[in-house]
């Protein structure tokens, strides 16, 4: 009986998660739970991530849909998870942003408690876990599917990896895409993505790719000149967590499109 | 059956607290002081892995002294504390004032209540934003008592004189070299030899920091800081 206390006792102590934490003292803040079937909410749609020499960089349309409407014009898509690493939401919007914010919760909280961060691969699987728990509200029509990125400290590169509902987790060496224009973005760098890149290299394939995937698909946003809204584009490297200034998104853009008017490719 | 023995209330409390104070005396003290970019601590730490001063929220930090797993556990407790409300409200309704009075409440309850009290005595920061919001300061007792502080604090085992030190010798705007001097001077009052960089342990919440102020300031930093560097 005293055995059993203290054991417990120590159960507690050595649990460094923020998920954990939730389900034993909060669980109505956590993700999935049974919900009414749902259609029409705002949907997120095209993100993606690539591989480049230092590091990966990921990007995304500002778009968000229901049904065939326009829900917003402005979400971001991606998301500081922590220093090393960041997470693009395709899918229900809404679950989806909650999703992300208790995953830069749970990556804080560990680092905060542990005072060493997870590993790369530690983060992924944790993420997949999470993904799990949203499985029966993802039946229901709140799907969420983001992609995870970031540097690995260890082996001194970029990784990526994708996810299905279900939490499934498959990592993909050079490039991914998700969300509804995903087929079309990833088309897109299946023809223009090279190995070892340069920064400047990365950019402009990931936002070729956004415009494809604005072009062909309904529910993705392009770059908007009238409104000045542009896709948002991060990069991970050794260094960290770096934001690609809108400015520079938006030259970019009018460089591609300007190319595309010249030569009639891509139309 | 034989009947226990009756001990006052006044009797046990007394007790208690001299047991608490006797175990917080035994370790190595922890000074703060404000400067101009946000707070420091400085504590008298030879391990560099068992940490006494530790991040817990965006612009909180935490120190402890006394017994290492008693104060580690309150550590936790207060990053679960810190966590779940900036969860579920946002990130800045996390505040110091809040988990100063949680930990005071623990503390006493543990005090009153438990056969042994916990030996130790913790610090809440909050460093205060550039428009001018004030930084505050929380000291926690063994039996909850808890304290706001100003410009400056110390805990531990010569705290009195540490204190009596800092309030002779503290003035406001110093940068951070100058107050980090002053706090391992105030550390190495209580004793006849010099502090190193390799007996301390030293952070800061650093105001310009973006969102998380907290940062440790490593020991090659150190040297440099405390003019030791060669």
């Amino acid at each position: 009986m005293n055995e059993d206390h203290r054991l417990h006792a120590f159960e507690d102590y050595v649990s460094s998660s923020f998920v954990e934490l939730l389900r034993r003292h909060s669980p109505h803040l956590l993700p999935g739970g049974p919900t009414p079937d749902v259609t029409d909410v705002p949907h997120g749609t095209t993100v993606l991530a690539i591989r480049y020499r230092d590091g990966v960089i990921m990007a995304g349309d500002r778009q968000a849909t229901a049904g065939y409407q326009v829900a917003s014009r402005r979400i971001e898509k991606i998301f500081k998870a922590d220093d090393l690493s960041g997470v693009g939401i395709a899918g229900a919007a809404g679950p989806a942003m909650e999703m992300a914010k208790l995953f830069q919760t749970e990556l804080e909280h560990y680092e905060k408690v542990e005072g060493d961060n997870l590993s790369l691969e530690g983060k992924a699987n944790k993420l997949g876990q999470m993904i799990r728990l949203n499985l029966q509200a993802a039946m229901m029509g709140l799907a969420v599917v983001p992609i995870f990125a970031g540097f690995d400290e260890k082996a001194g590169v970029g990784r990526l990896f994708k996810y299905d509902i279900t939490g499934g987790r498959y990592e993909e060496r050079d490039y991914d895409a998700q969300g509804s224009g995903s087929k079309d973005a990833r088309d897109s760098l299946k023809k223009l993505w090279k190995r070892d890149m340069v920064r400047d290299d990365a950019l402009r394939t990931a936002l070729e790719a956004l415009i494809d995937a604005a072009d062909e698909d309904v529910g993705t946003g392009g770059p908007d000149f009238v409104r000045g809204i542009f896709p948002t584009v991060k990069t991970i490297t050794r260094s960290g967590f770096g934001e690609v200034a809108e400015d520079e998104v938006r030259r970019v853009c009018e460089a591609i499109l300007a190319e595309r008017a010249k030569t009639g490719n891509g139309s | 059956m034989p009947l226990p023995y009756y001990v006052s209330p006044e009797q046990m409390m007394k007790d208690k607290a001299e047991y608490a104070r006797k175990g917080i005396a035994r370790g190595r003290s922890i000074v703060t002081l404000e400067y101009r970019d946000g707070i420091l601590l400085v504590a008298e730490n030879p391990s560099s892995l068992l940490h006494k001063v530790s991040e817990i929220y965006d612009r909180i930090a935490f120190a402890g002294v006394g017994k290492y797993n008693e104060f580690e556990n309150l550590r936790i407790a207060g990053i679960r504390h810190a966590d779940v409300k900036g969860y579920s409200y946002s990130r800045g309704d996390v505040t110091a004032k809040a988990l100063a009075n949680a930990y005071s409440q623990a503390l006493g309850n543990i005090f009153t209540q438990d056969i042994k009290p916990f030996e130790v005595e913790v610090l809440v920061a909050e460093v205060g934003d550039a428009n001018g919001s004030k930084s505050e300061i929380y000291h926690i007792l063994y039996d909850g008592t808890i304290e706001d502080e100003r410009n400056y604090a110390a805990m531990g085992g010569q705290a009195d004189e540490i204190r009596r030190f800092l309030k002779d010798h503290y003035h406001d705007g110093m940068g951070l070299d100058e107050s980090l001097q002053l706090g391992v001077r105030a550390l190495s009052v209580t004793q006849n030899k010099t502090l190193s960089e390799r007996d301390l342990e030293v952070a800061v919440l650093d105001r310009t920091k973006e969102r998380r102020k907290f940062r440790r300031i490593p020991p090659e930093a150190l040297s440099q800081l405390l003019g030791t560097a060669k």
